[in-house]
């Protein structure tokens, strides 16, 4: 299809404006006789022609023109109804396309529904084929049964039939057998009872005796065994009260170090508890065999387990949260350092040990090794040598000393005498001048 | 460990009298006592036919041989050789026999189990108890020797006789709640009687000596039940093997179970200890295969062995049983309590060489013994938890708490231990084989893991 500008082709009503506006100029009119030949109509005027039109060429022209004209609307028309169908087509195939799209939507739900429907029935079918095997197992298992119960009724029966066969040949036997073997005791002489004693008749009494000496036995046995269990009664009633005590005197302790929001509850409590154990302990063990006593042990022993339980859940909570708040590392550190100090104790350990070995080992070969006289005498005070030595090395010293000292009492002895002499000297001299100055006077 | 030498005996019939002080063995038809430390024969009786059973009297002055085919019991006397008792069943046939515990009386039970006859000794009077059930064990006697119970059939209905071993006055007679009573035992204490069905059913029942029923144990229905049953000698426990491979434990006091004790093939957690045998081969050099130990036969048939402890995770070889025969080769066939209640051996048939020991007092595998061959006999010590055991070949094998330890038999020709039975002092064990026995004297304990 070709397209024409619409405004050099002006259908309206104004026909021939172009041709004959003649004051258009020639211009105008070249410009038609090219859109003319542009159409592929001959030329109707040719310019060196004169100016007579061919009449005969225009109305040609004009015809095929309106030719055109008509086939052009035609045209037109034709697509315009081919447009108008074309709509139609795509609407017609939109609503189809959004028909398809919810079916397949709803395909595909039921699609899915069935998938998981076959899922399912697959799972069913899997735990029947399960509930079958079991089934199976079973009945091969109480075949297995039957089976053997038959085998050994079949056994039954036929020693059953065995001993009846020798029954009959021996009834047969007998009643052909004119002599019949009587049974018969030949012992040279009676002996005595074992217990010494003589036989008693048959009586009532002794049938009562009996009787009596079988409850008798079973009274015995009873009274044993209830005493057993009295005995075993008290261990674990003893047991159970330590662990009581045991516990109370735990929780105790830890309520020491409680918080002051638990002071009331703790002191109801221990209120309770201090309640509980004097009760208990001003009790006489032989009441305790009463049920209520009894019951009370036990109902005060679960009530003490069941606060040591909480609390020692609570602690573990404690211990989790605190090592979830800390470093991995911080965490995996101690046990490290833990296993190092093993690791290093363990060495230490067994260090002391070869030690300890070689030093027995020494010990073994001294006492044992057979060694000479000078060697013996020599060894006899080895541990005391170095003592000794020691020993004569003070004396020595303090043998100096003591020569020292008597030197110096020597001296000191000596010098007092002569100091005495000296004194007595000088009193003399004085006496002396006192004696000649009394003369004097 | 000193073994004496080896004598012969017929139908491993060899029992050391209840005093411990002497040695009755068969020898065919021949009756050979012996004093048992010097071993030397005492006294010697001559039957009239090869015996069946001999038993000992309980004061120990009286032997009792029984000649089941001649329908014959010789009795002889140990003070008095000269003196004779026989009794003739004549044709009704002899089936068992055996002594009653006062040591004077003698109980014969007929061919079919017709009738039990009481001899006695002292009167020659005779008693019949009718109906006596044939089953795997109908006859108890209480320990203290009092009151004898007998399984009695009657009417297609089981029932269970008490009679005073006295004057056998006929206590009580009471029907029993079995389809078909296999076997009653006393409680060590005399007071309780312990009642089993057989493996159709598994049932348990424990009478009071006075007849009443005091429990009913039942583990299990349909499969196959009891096989063997064990009273502790404190009567606190009654151990019942089953053919499940479990031995449930009983207690005195409820008659409830207070333990299971299995028997997985394969071990893996456990504190137990296991021994296994190892034999070790003795390295036979070309100069010692000489002709002369081939003919003694030492050197190549004797090999030495010696326990290891197997680390855990072990596992105990299984003979599966045959499905289609009766009484099959599955489940605890021997159950055996130390004589201080302390220890419980036990064997599952399908395991037959292993011996598992359980401790009473946790209630746990104490130990499993892994033999090289099937286990035939065991049994404790009377007086202390040692338990000897033998598997047919010529080794006597001894467990403790302590340890384990295995022991040649030093006898020539190859001794195969087929059963033992210890003295009553606990000092010796006589080992019985084929036709041969051997008493081992303990003087020194003598035991390395």
């Amino acid at each position: 299809m070709f397209s024409f500008p619409r405004s050099d082709v002006k259908c309206s009503t104004e026909p021939c404006s172009n041709l004959c506006r003649i004051k258009n100029g020639f211009s105008h009119v070249s410009l038609s006789l090219q859109e003319l030949s542009s159409f592929g109509l001959p030329p109707v005027w040719t310019a060196g022609g004169g100016s007579e039109l061919n009449i005969v060429a225009v109305l040609n022209c004009m015809y095929d023109l309106i030719q055109l004209h008509r086939r052009g609307l035609r045209t037109l028309e034709n697509m315009e109804v081919e447009q108008l169908k074309s709509n139609s087509n795509v609407d017609f195939l939109q609503l189809s396309t959004t028909r398809l799209k919810e079916q397949l939507e709803i395909s595909k739900r039921e699609n899915t529904g069935l998938l998981e429907r076959e899922r399912q029935l697959q799972l069913k079918v899997k735990s029947l084929q399960n509930c079958l095997k079991n089934e199976k197992e079973e009945v091969q298992k109480l075949q297995n049964v039957i089976a053997s119960r038959a085998s050994q009724y079949n056994h039954e029966m036929k020693r059953k039939e065995r001993e009846f066969n020798k029954l009959k040949e021996r009834l047969n036997q007998l009643l052909v057998d004119k002599k019949e073997k009587k049974q018969a005791i030949d012992v040279l002489n009676n002996i005595g009872r074992a217990d010494g004693k003589r036989s008693l008749w048959k009586t009532e009494k002794t049938e009562a005796k009996h009787e009596g000496e079988m409850y008798k036995t079973l009274l015995s046995d009873y009274d044993t065994r209830q005493r057993e269990l009295q005995l075993e009664n008290a261990e674990l009633r003893k047991v159970l009260q330590q662990m009581k005590k045991d516990m109370v005197s735990i929780l105790s302790s830890r309520k020491q170090a409680a918080k002051g929001d638990k002071h009331e509850h703790g002191g109801t409590q221990a209120a309770s508890e201090e309640e509980d154990e004097v009760f208990d302990s001003s009790k006489d063990s032989v009441e305790l065999y009463c049920v209520h006593a009894r019951e009370k042990l036990t109902n005060s022993i679960r009530l003490q387990w069941r606060r040591l339980k909480s609390h020692v859940e609570r602690l573990d909570s404690q211990v989790s949260s605190a090592q979830t708040s800390e470093s991995k590392t911080a965490d995996a550190v101690p046990r490290e350092t833990h296993e190092e100090e093993m690791d290093r104790l363990k060495l230490e350990i067994q260090q002391c040990k070869d030690f300890i070995q070689a030093q027995q080992q020494l010990l073994q070969q001294q006492l044992s090794s057979p060694c000479d006289e000078e060697t013996a005498s020599l060894l006899s005070d080895c541990y005391m040598l170095q003592e000794k030595e020691r020993l004569g090395d003070e004396w020595k010293t303090l043998e100096e000393q003591r020569k020292i000292f008597e030197r110096e009492r020597r001296n000191f002895t000596e010098a007092a005498i002569r100091l005495s002499h000296e004194v007595l000297k000088r009193d003399l001299v004085l006496k002396h001048d006192l004696r000649k100055n009394d003369r004097l006077f | 460990m000193n073994f004496s030498e080896v004598f012969k005996q017929t139908n491993q019939l060899c029992k050391v009298s209840p005093d411990g002080k002497y040695l009755a063995t068969c020898v065919q038809y021949r009756l050979v006592v012996r004093d048992v430390s010097t071993l030397q024969i005492l006294q010697l009786y001559t039957c009239l036919d090869q015996v069946s059973h001999m038993e000992w009297s309980s004061d120990s002055l009286f032997i009792l041989c029984a000649m089941y085919n001649r329908g014959l019991v010789q009795v002889w006397s140990l003070e008095q050789p000269d003196w004779h008792c026989k009794i003739d069943e004549g044709s009704i046939g002899l089936v068992s026999s055996r002594w009653s515990p006062d040591g004077r009386h003698i109980l014969n039970t007929t061919e079919f189990h017709l009738r039990v006859t009481v001899w006695s000794l002292c009167t020659k009077a005779v008693s019949y108890i009718k109906h006596p059930k044939a089953c795997q064990k109908a006859v108890d006697f209480s320990r203290d020797g009092r009151y004898l119970a007998l399984a009695e059939r009657r009417d297609c209905k089981d029932y269970v006789c008490v009679f005073v071993c006295d004057d056998w006055h006929l206590l009580r007679h009471f029907e029993t709640e079995t389809q078909d009573l296999a076997g009653l035992e006393w409680s060590p204490n005399g007071c309780v009687l312990a009642v089993w069905d057989s493996c159709l059913e598994y049932k348990v029942l424990l009478y009071s000596l006075d007849g009443r029923l005091l429990s009913t144990y039942s583990a299990y229905e349909w499969s196959l039940g009891v096989k063997s049953v064990s009273w502790s000698p404190s009567s606190q426990f009654l151990a019942i093997g089953s053919y499940d491979e479990k031995v449930r434990i009983l207690n005195h006091i409820t008659w409830k179970k207070i333990a299971q004790f299995e028997h997985p093939a394969i071990l893996d957690s456990t504190k137990a200890t296991v021994y296994k045998e190892v034999e070790k081969r003795p390295a036979v050099g070309s100069d010692e295969m000489s002709l002369h130990s081939i003919t003694i036969g030492t050197t190549l048939f004797n090999t030495q062995s010696k326990y290891e402890i197997s680390p855990l995770p072990v596992q105990i070889p299984v003979v599966k049983p045959d499905p289609d025969r009766a009484n099959p080769k599955i489940g605890i066939s021997a159950l055996a309590f130390s004589s201080d209640s302390r220890y419980l051996a036990t064997k599952n048939d399908n395991m037959a060489t292993a011996v598992w020991v359980w401790d009473m007092q946790k209630m746990s595998l104490q130990a499993v013994l892994e033999q090289t061959s099937a286990v035939r006999c065991f049994q404790w010590d009377p007086l202390r938890p040692r338990l000897a055991l033998c598997t047919g070949n010529a080794k006597l094998y001894l467990w403790s708490p302590g340890g384990c330890v295995s022991v040649q038999v030093p006898a020539e020709g190859g001794f195969q231990v087929q059963s033992l039975n210890w003295h009553c002092s606990g000092d010796s064990v006589i080992l019985l084989g084929k036709e041969q026995l051997c008493l081992c004297y303990m003087d020194t304990d003598q035991e390395d893991k």
